[in-house]
Protein backbone atom coordinates (compact mmCIF):
# COMPACT_ATOMS: atom_id res chain seq x y z
CA UNK A 1 0.00 0.00 0.00
CA UNK A 2 0.93 3.56 -0.77
CA UNK A 3 1.78 6.33 2.15
CA UNK A 4 -1.31 8.29 2.28
CA UNK A 5 -0.16 10.88 5.05
CA UNK A 6 0.28 14.01 3.94
CA UNK A 7 3.69 15.86 4.18
CA UNK A 8 2.93 18.75 5.97
CA UNK A 9 1.77 16.08 9.07
CA UNK A 10 5.01 14.70 9.05
CA UNK A 11 7.15 17.77 8.96
CA UNK A 12 5.35 18.04 12.61
CA UNK A 13 7.94 16.33 15.17
CA UNK A 14 5.99 14.80 18.35
CA UNK A 15 5.39 16.40 21.04
CA UNK A 16 8.92 16.23 23.73
CA UNK A 17 7.10 16.15 26.60
CA UNK A 18 5.23 12.67 25.40
CA UNK A 19 8.69 10.81 26.07
CA UNK A 20 9.08 11.94 29.84
CA UNK A 21 5.29 11.40 30.08
CA UNK A 22 5.96 7.50 28.99
CA UNK A 23 9.13 7.55 31.30
CA UNK A 24 7.07 8.85 34.29
CA UNK A 25 4.09 7.22 33.98
CA UNK A 26 6.55 3.79 34.79
CA UNK A 27 7.49 4.51 38.11
CA UNK A 28 5.40 4.27 40.73
CA UNK A 29 4.62 6.92 43.32
CA UNK A 30 6.51 9.24 41.33
CA UNK A 31 5.95 12.76 42.94
CA UNK A 32 5.30 15.04 39.47
CA UNK A 33 5.91 18.77 38.68
CA UNK A 34 4.76 18.05 35.12
CA UNK A 35 1.36 19.13 34.94
CA UNK A 36 0.61 22.29 32.75
CA UNK A 37 -3.20 22.25 34.57
CA UNK A 38 -4.54 23.57 38.06
CA UNK A 39 -4.53 21.30 41.11
CA UNK A 40 -8.14 22.70 41.81
CA UNK A 41 -11.29 20.98 41.24
CA UNK A 42 -13.87 23.25 39.46
CA UNK A 43 -15.57 25.35 42.22
CA UNK A 44 -18.78 23.56 42.78
CA UNK A 45 -21.35 26.63 41.61
CA UNK A 46 -19.96 25.50 38.03
CA UNK A 47 -20.18 22.32 38.21
CA UNK A 48 -23.68 22.35 39.86
CA UNK A 49 -24.31 24.11 36.81
CA UNK A 50 -23.21 22.05 34.63
CA UNK A 51 -24.96 19.41 36.45
CA UNK A 52 -28.26 21.74 36.22
CA UNK A 53 -28.16 22.23 32.40
CA UNK A 54 -27.95 18.04 32.04
CA UNK A 55 -30.88 17.64 34.08
CA UNK A 56 -33.03 20.66 32.16
CA UNK A 57 -31.93 18.62 29.07
CA UNK A 58 -29.91 21.78 27.95
CA UNK A 59 -27.83 19.05 25.38
CA UNK A 60 -28.28 20.81 21.88
CA UNK A 61 -25.62 22.75 19.60
CA UNK A 62 -25.69 26.21 20.61
CA UNK A 63 -24.89 29.20 17.80
CA UNK A 64 -21.95 28.61 16.11
CA UNK A 65 -20.59 31.57 17.77
CA UNK A 66 -21.73 30.06 21.58
CA UNK A 67 -24.52 30.85 23.65
CA UNK A 68 -25.59 34.63 23.49
CA UNK A 69 -25.54 35.00 27.18
CA UNK A 70 -22.16 33.63 27.77
CA UNK A 71 -20.58 36.12 24.55
CA UNK A 72 -22.19 38.70 26.75
CA UNK A 73 -20.68 37.58 30.07
CA UNK A 74 -17.29 37.01 28.50
CA UNK A 75 -17.20 41.06 26.77
CA UNK A 76 -18.66 42.36 30.28
CA UNK A 77 -15.81 40.44 31.87
CA UNK A 78 -13.03 41.35 29.55
CA UNK A 79 -14.33 45.17 29.61
CA UNK A 80 -14.80 45.29 33.33
CA UNK A 81 -11.08 43.94 33.74
CA UNK A 82 -9.00 44.92 31.14
CA UNK A 83 -11.38 47.86 29.58
CA UNK A 84 -11.62 46.71 26.55
CA UNK A 85 -14.79 46.70 24.62
CA UNK A 86 -15.77 43.99 22.28
CA UNK A 87 -19.54 43.68 20.37
CA UNK A 88 -20.89 40.06 21.76
CA UNK A 89 -23.20 39.68 18.66
CA UNK A 90 -20.13 40.02 16.27
CA UNK A 91 -16.42 39.81 17.63
CA UNK A 92 -16.91 37.10 19.91
CA UNK A 93 -16.59 33.01 19.25
CA UNK A 94 -16.87 30.94 22.12
CA UNK A 95 -14.38 27.71 21.25
CA UNK A 96 -13.13 24.23 22.43
CA UNK A 97 -10.33 25.61 24.77
CA UNK A 98 -7.81 28.48 24.07
CA UNK A 99 -6.41 25.90 21.40
CA UNK A 100 -8.80 25.94 19.17
CA UNK A 101 -9.02 30.06 19.13
CA UNK A 102 -5.26 29.51 18.59
CA UNK A 103 -5.77 27.22 15.44
CA UNK A 104 -8.72 28.92 14.21
CA UNK A 105 -6.44 32.61 14.22
CA UNK A 106 -3.81 30.89 12.81
CA UNK A 107 -5.77 29.60 9.55
CA UNK A 108 -8.05 32.44 8.71
CA UNK A 109 -4.70 34.85 9.01
CA UNK A 110 -2.11 32.54 6.74
CA UNK A 111 -1.58 31.86 3.07
CA UNK A 112 0.96 29.89 2.20
CA UNK A 113 4.45 31.02 3.03
CA UNK A 114 3.30 34.18 5.14
CA UNK A 115 5.45 34.13 8.72
CA UNK A 116 4.19 33.93 11.98
CA UNK A 117 6.47 35.34 14.78
CA UNK A 118 6.69 34.57 18.11
CA UNK A 119 8.99 34.18 20.87
CA UNK A 120 10.28 31.02 21.96
CA UNK A 121 10.50 29.49 24.58
CA UNK A 122 6.72 28.98 24.10
CA UNK A 123 3.21 27.06 24.19
CA UNK A 124 3.94 23.06 22.02
CA UNK A 125 0.81 23.90 19.79
CA UNK A 126 2.16 27.21 18.01
CA UNK A 127 4.87 25.56 15.85
CA UNK A 128 2.22 23.10 14.79
CA UNK A 129 -0.27 24.96 14.45
CA UNK A 130 1.58 27.21 12.03
CA UNK A 131 2.67 24.74 10.00
CA UNK A 132 -0.26 22.72 9.93
CA UNK A 133 -1.61 26.09 8.05
CA UNK A 134 1.16 26.00 5.77
CA UNK A 135 3.01 29.02 7.44
CA UNK A 136 6.64 29.46 8.00
CA UNK A 137 7.12 29.68 11.70
CA UNK A 138 10.05 32.42 12.70
CA UNK A 139 10.79 31.73 16.46
CA UNK A 140 12.47 34.25 18.25
CA UNK A 141 14.75 33.01 21.28
CA UNK A 142 14.03 34.32 24.14
CA UNK A 143 16.48 34.48 27.56
CA UNK A 144 16.64 34.76 30.97
CA UNK A 145 18.34 37.89 30.43
CA UNK A 146 15.20 39.77 29.50
CA UNK A 147 13.17 37.80 31.58
CA UNK A 148 12.08 36.23 28.93
CA UNK A 149 10.11 39.63 27.83
CA UNK A 150 10.26 40.36 24.32
CA UNK A 151 11.89 43.00 23.66
CA UNK A 152 11.30 45.69 20.25
CA UNK A 153 15.21 44.94 18.79
CA UNK A 154 14.19 40.96 19.28
CA UNK A 155 10.96 41.52 17.30
CA UNK A 156 12.55 44.19 15.08
CA UNK A 157 15.10 41.30 13.91
CA UNK A 158 12.43 39.11 12.80
CA UNK A 159 10.26 40.79 10.62
CA UNK A 160 10.68 40.62 7.29
CA UNK A 161 8.18 41.28 4.18
CA UNK A 162 6.65 38.02 5.08
CA UNK A 163 5.58 38.33 8.08
CA UNK A 164 1.83 37.92 8.73
CA UNK A 165 1.44 38.18 12.57
CA UNK A 166 3.41 38.31 16.05
CA UNK A 167 2.04 34.92 18.15
CA UNK A 168 2.51 36.06 21.63
CA UNK A 169 1.50 34.83 25.27
CA UNK A 170 1.88 36.27 28.63
CA UNK A 171 2.01 35.41 31.28
CA UNK A 172 3.74 32.71 29.82
CA UNK A 173 3.74 28.69 29.78
CA UNK A 174 6.53 27.64 30.33
CA UNK A 175 8.89 30.40 31.97
CA UNK A 176 5.82 32.46 34.21
CA UNK A 177 7.23 35.42 32.20
CA UNK A 178 5.44 38.70 32.03
CA UNK A 179 4.64 41.65 29.94
CA UNK A 180 4.16 45.23 31.70
CA UNK A 181 2.72 48.15 29.95
CA UNK A 182 5.79 49.51 29.26
CA UNK A 183 7.37 46.31 27.63
CA UNK A 184 3.69 46.58 25.63
CA UNK A 185 3.97 49.59 24.52
CA UNK A 186 7.52 49.34 22.59
CA UNK A 187 6.12 46.02 20.81
CA UNK A 188 2.85 47.81 19.84
CA UNK A 189 5.32 50.26 18.02
CA UNK A 190 7.19 48.06 15.88
CA UNK A 191 3.63 46.28 15.23
CA UNK A 192 1.91 49.49 14.45
CA UNK A 193 5.01 50.14 12.01
CA UNK A 194 4.75 46.95 10.38
CA UNK A 195 1.59 47.26 9.75
CA UNK A 196 1.24 43.49 11.03
CA UNK A 197 -1.56 41.34 12.96
CA UNK A 198 -1.08 40.41 16.68
CA UNK A 199 -2.84 37.07 18.25
CA UNK A 200 -2.22 37.60 21.80
CA UNK A 201 -2.94 34.19 23.44
CA UNK A 202 -3.92 35.35 27.34
CA UNK A 203 -4.91 32.38 29.19
CA UNK A 204 -3.01 32.78 32.23
CA UNK A 205 -4.17 36.91 32.49
CA UNK A 206 -5.96 35.98 35.97
CA UNK A 207 -2.53 34.31 37.13
CA UNK A 208 -0.36 37.57 36.99
CA UNK A 209 1.00 38.32 40.46
CA UNK A 210 2.84 41.89 40.00
CA UNK A 211 -0.28 44.25 39.71
CA UNK A 212 -2.98 43.68 37.15
CA UNK A 213 -2.87 41.68 33.96
CA UNK A 214 -2.22 44.44 30.69
CA UNK A 215 -3.24 43.60 27.07
CA UNK A 216 -1.85 44.51 24.27
CA UNK A 217 -4.74 45.12 22.56
CA UNK A 218 -5.39 47.74 25.05
CA UNK A 219 -2.22 50.20 23.62
CA UNK A 220 -3.50 52.38 21.11
CA UNK A 221 -4.42 51.68 17.70
CA UNK A 222 -3.90 47.91 18.90
CA UNK A 223 -7.30 46.68 19.29
CA UNK A 224 -8.29 46.35 15.21
CA UNK A 225 -5.19 44.62 14.90
CA UNK A 226 -5.34 42.21 17.44
CA UNK A 227 -6.83 38.62 18.04
CA UNK A 228 -7.49 38.40 21.49
CA UNK A 229 -7.86 35.10 23.17
CA UNK A 230 -8.57 33.35 26.20
CA UNK A 231 -10.36 30.69 28.33
CA UNK A 232 -11.72 28.79 31.62
CA UNK A 233 -9.36 26.26 32.11
CA UNK A 234 -6.67 28.10 33.82
CA UNK A 235 -8.58 31.01 35.54
CA UNK A 236 -11.76 28.49 37.05
CA UNK A 237 -9.45 25.07 37.01
CA UNK A 238 -11.66 24.28 34.01
CA UNK A 239 -9.35 22.63 31.31
CA UNK A 240 -11.43 19.14 31.10
CA UNK A 241 -14.50 21.58 30.19
CA UNK A 242 -12.85 22.57 27.34
CA UNK A 243 -13.73 26.00 26.85
CA UNK A 244 -12.15 28.99 25.53
CA UNK A 245 -12.85 31.74 23.61
CA UNK A 246 -11.32 34.45 21.16
CA UNK A 247 -12.50 38.47 20.59
CA UNK A 248 -11.41 40.32 17.23
CA UNK A 249 -12.97 43.24 15.18
CA UNK A 250 -15.46 42.32 12.78
CA UNK A 251 -14.00 41.86 9.91
CA UNK A 252 -11.68 39.26 11.45
CA UNK A 253 -14.04 37.70 13.29
CA UNK A 254 -16.09 36.74 10.34
CA UNK A 255 -13.46 34.69 8.95
CA UNK A 256 -12.39 33.09 12.15
CA UNK A 257 -16.22 31.95 13.07
CA UNK A 258 -16.66 30.38 8.91
CA UNK A 259 -13.58 28.02 10.05
CA UNK A 260 -15.37 27.33 13.55
CA UNK A 261 -18.64 26.73 11.99
CA UNK A 262 -17.50 24.28 9.59
CA UNK A 263 -14.46 22.44 11.57
CA UNK A 264 -16.43 22.22 15.42
CA UNK A 265 -20.12 23.51 14.68
CA UNK A 266 -20.23 24.84 18.04
CA UNK A 267 -18.28 24.47 21.96
CA UNK A 268 -19.50 21.97 24.30
CA UNK A 269 -22.69 23.19 25.67
CA UNK A 270 -22.86 21.97 29.02
CA UNK A 271 -19.74 23.45 29.44
CA UNK A 272 -20.93 27.01 28.00
CA UNK A 273 -24.02 26.79 30.33
CA UNK A 274 -21.43 26.13 33.60
CA UNK A 275 -18.92 29.08 32.33
CA UNK A 276 -21.64 31.29 32.21
CA UNK A 277 -21.62 30.76 36.18
CA UNK A 278 -17.90 31.12 36.35
CA UNK A 279 -18.07 34.26 34.85
CA UNK A 280 -20.84 35.86 37.28
CA UNK A 281 -19.51 34.62 40.15
CA UNK A 282 -16.25 33.26 40.13
CA UNK A 283 -14.16 36.58 41.43
CA UNK A 284 -13.64 34.46 44.50
CA UNK A 285 -12.79 31.58 43.72
CA UNK A 286 -10.08 33.11 41.46
CA UNK A 287 -8.70 35.26 44.38
CA UNK A 288 -8.17 32.20 46.05
CA UNK A 289 -6.88 30.24 43.91
CA UNK A 290 -4.01 33.00 42.88
CA UNK A 291 -3.14 33.68 46.62
CA UNK A 292 -2.36 30.57 46.65
CA UNK A 293 -0.18 30.22 43.66
CA UNK A 294 1.21 32.71 44.76
CA UNK A 295 2.27 31.13 47.94
CA UNK A 296 3.60 28.33 46.57
CA UNK A 297 6.16 30.34 43.73
CA UNK A 298 7.53 32.07 46.60
CA UNK A 299 7.85 28.74 48.77
CA UNK A 300 9.70 27.72 44.85
CA UNK A 301 12.00 30.73 44.76
CA UNK A 302 13.22 30.28 48.15
CA UNK A 303 13.93 26.91 47.69
CA UNK A 304 16.30 27.81 44.49
CA UNK A 305 17.95 30.56 46.29
CA UNK A 306 18.44 28.16 48.99
CA UNK A 307 19.87 25.26 46.95
CA UNK A 308 21.86 27.85 44.60
CA UNK A 309 20.00 27.22 41.70
CA UNK A 310 19.48 30.38 39.32
CA UNK A 311 15.91 31.29 38.30
CA UNK A 312 15.10 35.01 37.12
CA UNK A 313 11.76 35.73 39.45
CA UNK A 314 8.58 34.48 36.99
CA UNK A 315 5.27 36.83 37.70
CA UNK A 316 2.17 34.77 36.25
CA UNK A 317 1.24 31.75 35.79
CA UNK A 318 1.87 28.36 37.55
CA UNK A 319 5.31 27.81 35.99
CA UNK A 320 8.59 28.55 37.41
CA UNK A 321 11.86 28.39 34.81
CA UNK A 322 15.09 27.31 36.72
CA UNK A 323 18.16 27.30 35.15
CA UNK A 324 20.22 24.13 35.27
CA UNK A 325 23.39 24.58 32.65
CA UNK A 326 25.65 24.66 35.27
CA UNK A 327 25.46 20.52 35.23
CA UNK A 328 26.45 20.16 31.41
CA UNK A 329 23.58 18.16 30.47
CA UNK A 330 21.09 18.92 28.18
CA UNK A 331 17.85 19.95 29.58
CA UNK A 332 16.37 16.29 28.65
CA UNK A 333 18.92 14.36 30.25
CA UNK A 334 18.74 16.42 33.69
CA UNK A 335 14.59 15.53 33.48
CA UNK A 336 15.73 11.52 32.65
CA UNK A 337 18.46 11.96 35.37
CA UNK A 338 15.97 13.62 37.90
CA UNK A 339 13.16 11.10 37.41
CA UNK A 340 15.56 8.13 37.74
CA UNK A 341 17.13 9.31 40.80
CA UNK A 342 14.80 10.97 42.63
CA UNK A 343 11.15 9.98 41.33
CA UNK A 344 10.50 13.50 40.64
CA UNK A 345 9.38 14.20 36.93
CA UNK A 346 9.71 17.88 35.47
CA UNK A 347 9.27 19.12 32.12
CA UNK A 348 12.83 19.85 29.70
CA UNK A 349 12.92 23.72 28.72
CA UNK A 350 13.86 22.26 24.78
CA UNK A 351 10.24 21.15 24.88
CA UNK A 352 9.40 24.39 24.58
CA UNK A 353 11.94 24.80 21.76
CA UNK A 354 15.79 24.75 21.67
CA UNK A 355 16.56 27.85 23.37
CA UNK A 356 14.69 26.68 26.34
CA UNK A 357 17.55 23.66 26.76
CA UNK A 358 19.00 25.55 29.40
CA UNK A 359 16.53 25.04 31.59
CA UNK A 360 13.46 23.19 33.04
CA UNK A 361 10.09 23.86 34.17
CA UNK A 362 8.61 23.32 37.40
CA UNK A 363 4.78 23.67 37.82
CA UNK A 364 3.41 24.82 40.86
CA UNK A 365 -0.05 23.48 40.64
CA UNK A 366 0.67 21.31 43.55
CA UNK A 367 -0.09 21.31 47.61
CA UNK A 368 2.86 22.69 49.31
CA UNK A 369 3.39 19.31 50.67
CA UNK A 370 4.39 18.04 47.67
CA UNK A 371 6.62 20.81 46.71
CA UNK A 372 8.21 20.73 49.86
CA UNK A 373 8.94 16.92 49.38
CA UNK A 374 9.93 17.62 45.70
CA UNK A 375 12.63 20.76 46.78
CA UNK A 376 14.13 18.43 49.27
CA UNK A 377 14.59 15.69 46.59
CA UNK A 378 15.45 18.33 43.82
CA UNK A 379 18.17 19.88 46.15
CA UNK A 380 19.50 16.51 47.01
CA UNK A 381 20.26 15.68 43.78
CA UNK A 382 21.23 19.01 42.27
CA UNK A 383 23.97 18.99 45.31
CA UNK A 384 24.75 15.12 44.44
CA UNK A 385 25.65 16.65 40.55
CA UNK A 386 27.60 19.25 41.99
CA UNK A 387 29.69 16.80 44.10
CA UNK A 388 30.25 14.33 41.40
CA UNK A 389 33.55 14.47 39.76
CA UNK A 390 33.19 16.01 36.13
CA UNK A 391 33.79 13.52 32.96
CA UNK B 1 -0.81 46.85 57.82
CA UNK B 2 0.44 44.66 60.87
CA UNK B 3 -2.83 42.76 61.01
CA UNK B 4 -2.84 42.16 57.08
CA UNK B 5 0.31 40.43 57.69
CA UNK B 6 -1.48 38.29 60.36
CA UNK B 7 -4.06 37.20 58.54
CA UNK B 8 -2.16 36.02 56.36
CA UNK B 9 0.11 33.74 58.49
CA UNK B 10 -3.35 32.47 60.41
CA UNK B 11 -4.68 31.92 57.14
CA UNK B 12 -1.59 29.83 56.18
CA UNK B 13 -1.51 27.94 59.71
CA UNK B 14 -4.92 27.22 59.92
CA UNK B 15 -4.45 24.89 57.27
CA UNK B 16 -1.64 23.53 57.90
CA UNK B 17 -0.25 23.74 61.29
CA UNK B 18 2.95 21.81 60.43
CA UNK B 19 4.96 24.62 58.20
CA UNK B 20 7.84 26.19 60.12
CA UNK B 21 8.26 29.88 60.49
CA UNK B 22 10.56 29.82 57.62
CA UNK B 23 8.38 28.03 55.35
CA UNK B 24 5.98 30.73 56.18
CA UNK B 25 8.10 33.70 55.68
CA UNK B 26 9.08 31.96 52.07
CA UNK B 27 5.36 31.33 51.34
CA UNK B 28 4.61 35.25 51.78
CA UNK B 29 7.50 36.85 51.07
CA UNK B 30 8.49 37.99 54.74
CA UNK B 31 11.55 37.92 56.46
CA UNK B 32 11.87 34.48 58.59
CA UNK B 33 12.52 36.32 62.19
CA UNK B 34 9.73 38.33 62.18
CA UNK B 35 7.33 35.79 60.98
CA UNK B 36 8.45 33.54 63.94
CA UNK B 37 8.14 36.75 66.69
CA UNK B 38 4.88 37.29 65.03
CA UNK B 39 3.37 33.87 65.60
CA UNK B 40 4.72 33.89 69.48
CA UNK B 41 2.85 36.81 69.97
CA UNK B 42 -0.09 35.87 68.58
CA UNK B 43 0.38 32.53 71.04
CA UNK B 44 0.82 34.75 73.54
CA UNK B 45 -2.41 36.44 72.67
CA UNK B 46 -4.45 33.80 72.53
CA UNK B 47 -5.02 34.25 69.00
CA UNK B 48 -3.38 30.61 67.93
CA UNK B 49 -4.83 28.74 70.28
CA UNK B 50 -3.03 25.54 69.76
CA UNK B 51 -1.87 22.98 66.93
CA UNK B 52 -3.95 20.12 66.66
CA UNK B 53 -4.34 17.04 64.62
CA UNK B 54 -7.47 16.65 62.87
CA UNK B 55 -8.91 13.04 62.79
CA UNK B 56 -11.01 10.71 61.28
CA UNK B 57 -12.27 8.42 64.21
CA UNK B 58 -15.16 7.09 62.37
CA UNK B 59 -12.40 5.21 60.24
CA UNK B 60 -10.34 4.02 63.42
CA UNK B 61 -12.24 0.46 65.30
CA UNK B 62 -13.73 3.47 67.89
CA UNK B 63 -17.01 3.17 67.74
CA UNK B 64 -18.08 6.01 70.43
CA UNK B 65 -20.29 8.50 69.05
CA UNK B 66 -20.95 12.42 69.18
CA UNK B 67 -24.05 14.05 70.37
CA UNK B 68 -25.23 17.76 69.42
CA UNK B 69 -27.58 19.02 72.66
CA UNK B 70 -29.60 21.78 72.27
CA UNK B 71 -30.57 23.64 75.99
CA UNK B 72 -32.79 26.24 77.14
CA UNK B 73 -31.69 27.93 80.20
CA UNK B 74 -32.77 31.18 82.13
CA UNK B 75 -29.99 34.02 81.73
CA UNK B 76 -29.25 35.00 85.59
CA UNK B 77 -29.16 38.47 86.61
CA UNK B 78 -25.48 40.24 86.42
CA UNK B 79 -23.68 38.28 84.66
CA UNK B 80 -26.31 36.88 81.57
CA UNK B 81 -25.38 33.27 80.47
CA UNK B 82 -21.92 33.95 80.80
CA UNK B 83 -21.85 31.99 84.34
CA UNK B 84 -23.76 29.14 83.07
CA UNK B 85 -21.68 28.25 80.08
CA UNK B 86 -18.72 28.11 82.53
CA UNK B 87 -20.34 25.23 84.70
CA UNK B 88 -20.93 24.06 80.99
CA UNK B 89 -17.71 24.15 79.26
CA UNK B 90 -15.58 23.38 82.78
CA UNK B 91 -16.56 19.41 81.74
CA UNK B 92 -13.78 17.71 80.69
CA UNK B 93 -16.26 15.91 77.80
CA UNK B 94 -17.85 19.15 76.34
CA UNK B 95 -15.80 19.15 73.05
CA UNK B 96 -17.32 22.95 72.11
CA UNK B 97 -19.97 24.99 73.61
CA UNK B 98 -22.08 27.65 71.85
CA UNK B 99 -23.74 30.46 72.91
CA UNK B 100 -26.77 30.79 69.47
CA UNK B 101 -29.14 33.12 68.82
CA UNK B 102 -32.64 31.81 67.87
CA UNK B 103 -34.52 28.95 69.02
CA UNK B 104 -32.36 27.61 71.95
CA UNK B 105 -29.65 29.09 73.90
CA UNK B 106 -26.51 26.70 74.03
CA UNK B 107 -25.16 24.35 71.87
CA UNK B 108 -23.00 21.33 73.39
CA UNK B 109 -21.30 19.16 71.33
CA UNK B 110 -19.68 15.91 72.70
CA UNK B 111 -17.02 13.95 70.94
CA UNK B 112 -16.35 10.41 71.41
CA UNK B 113 -18.83 9.65 74.29
CA UNK B 114 -20.81 6.20 74.41
CA UNK B 115 -24.78 6.34 74.16
CA UNK B 116 -24.29 5.50 78.32
CA UNK B 117 -22.00 8.35 79.15
CA UNK B 118 -24.19 10.95 77.11
CA UNK B 119 -27.25 9.90 78.88
CA UNK B 120 -25.64 10.15 82.38
CA UNK B 121 -24.19 13.56 81.73
CA UNK B 122 -27.13 14.76 80.32
CA UNK B 123 -29.15 14.01 82.85
CA UNK B 124 -26.57 14.10 86.04
CA UNK B 125 -24.70 17.10 84.55
CA UNK B 126 -26.81 18.98 82.21
CA UNK B 127 -30.20 18.70 83.38
CA UNK B 128 -29.88 19.45 87.30
CA UNK B 129 -28.30 23.02 86.54
CA UNK B 130 -30.73 25.18 88.27
CA UNK B 131 -31.41 27.82 85.00
CA UNK B 132 -31.49 24.89 82.59
CA UNK B 133 -35.07 24.59 81.34
CA UNK B 134 -35.07 21.78 78.95
CA UNK B 135 -32.31 19.72 76.85
CA UNK B 136 -32.65 17.90 73.09
CA UNK B 137 -30.01 15.48 72.46
CA UNK B 138 -28.97 14.61 68.79
CA UNK B 139 -26.95 11.94 67.97
CA UNK B 140 -24.62 12.42 64.87
CA UNK B 141 -25.04 9.91 62.64
CA UNK B 142 -22.72 10.44 59.65
CA UNK B 143 -19.70 13.21 59.72
CA UNK B 144 -19.53 14.04 56.05
CA UNK B 145 -17.49 17.60 56.59
CA UNK B 146 -15.91 18.76 59.34
CA UNK B 147 -13.54 21.45 59.43
CA UNK B 148 -13.52 22.02 55.87
CA UNK B 149 -12.47 18.78 54.94
CA UNK B 150 -14.70 15.99 53.06
CA UNK B 151 -14.57 12.99 54.99
CA UNK B 152 -16.15 10.75 52.75
CA UNK B 153 -13.70 10.35 49.59
CA UNK B 154 -10.44 11.58 49.80
CA UNK B 155 -9.02 14.11 47.48
CA UNK B 156 -7.37 12.02 44.67
CA UNK B 157 -4.94 13.84 41.91
CA UNK B 158 -6.85 13.09 38.92
CA UNK B 159 -4.22 14.66 36.21
CA UNK B 160 -1.95 13.05 34.03
CA UNK B 161 1.68 13.02 35.31
CA UNK B 162 2.93 15.05 32.53
CA UNK B 163 0.93 17.39 30.65
CA UNK B 164 1.82 20.78 27.90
Amino acid sequence: MKDFICSRIKKIKPSGIRRLFDIANEIPDVISLGVGEPDFDTPWHVREEGIYALQKGRTFYTSNSGLPELREEICKNVKRKYGLYYDSNNEAVVTIGGSEAIDIALRALIDPGDEIVYPEPCFVSYQPCILLSDGVPVPIELNAETEFRLTPEKLERAITEKTKALLISYPSNPTGAIMEREDLEKIAEVVRRHDIMVISDEIYSELSYKGPHVSIANMPGMQERTILINGFSKAYAMTGWRLGYALAPAHIMEYMLKIHQFAIMSAPTVSQYAAVSALRDGDKDIEVMKESYDQRRRFLMEAFREMGLPCFEPYGAFYVFPDISEFGMSSEEFCTALLKAENVAVVPGSAFGECGDRHVRISYAYSIDTLKEAMKRLGRFVQELRERPRQ
Amino acid sequence: MESEIRKKIIGIIERDARLNAGEIAAMLGLDAEETASEIRAMEKEGIICGYHAFVNWDKTDDDKISALIELKVTPQRGNGFDRIAEKIYQYPEVESLYLMSGGYDFTVILKRATMKEIAAFVSSKLAVIDEVQSTATHIVLVRYKDHGTSFIEPRRDMRMVVTP
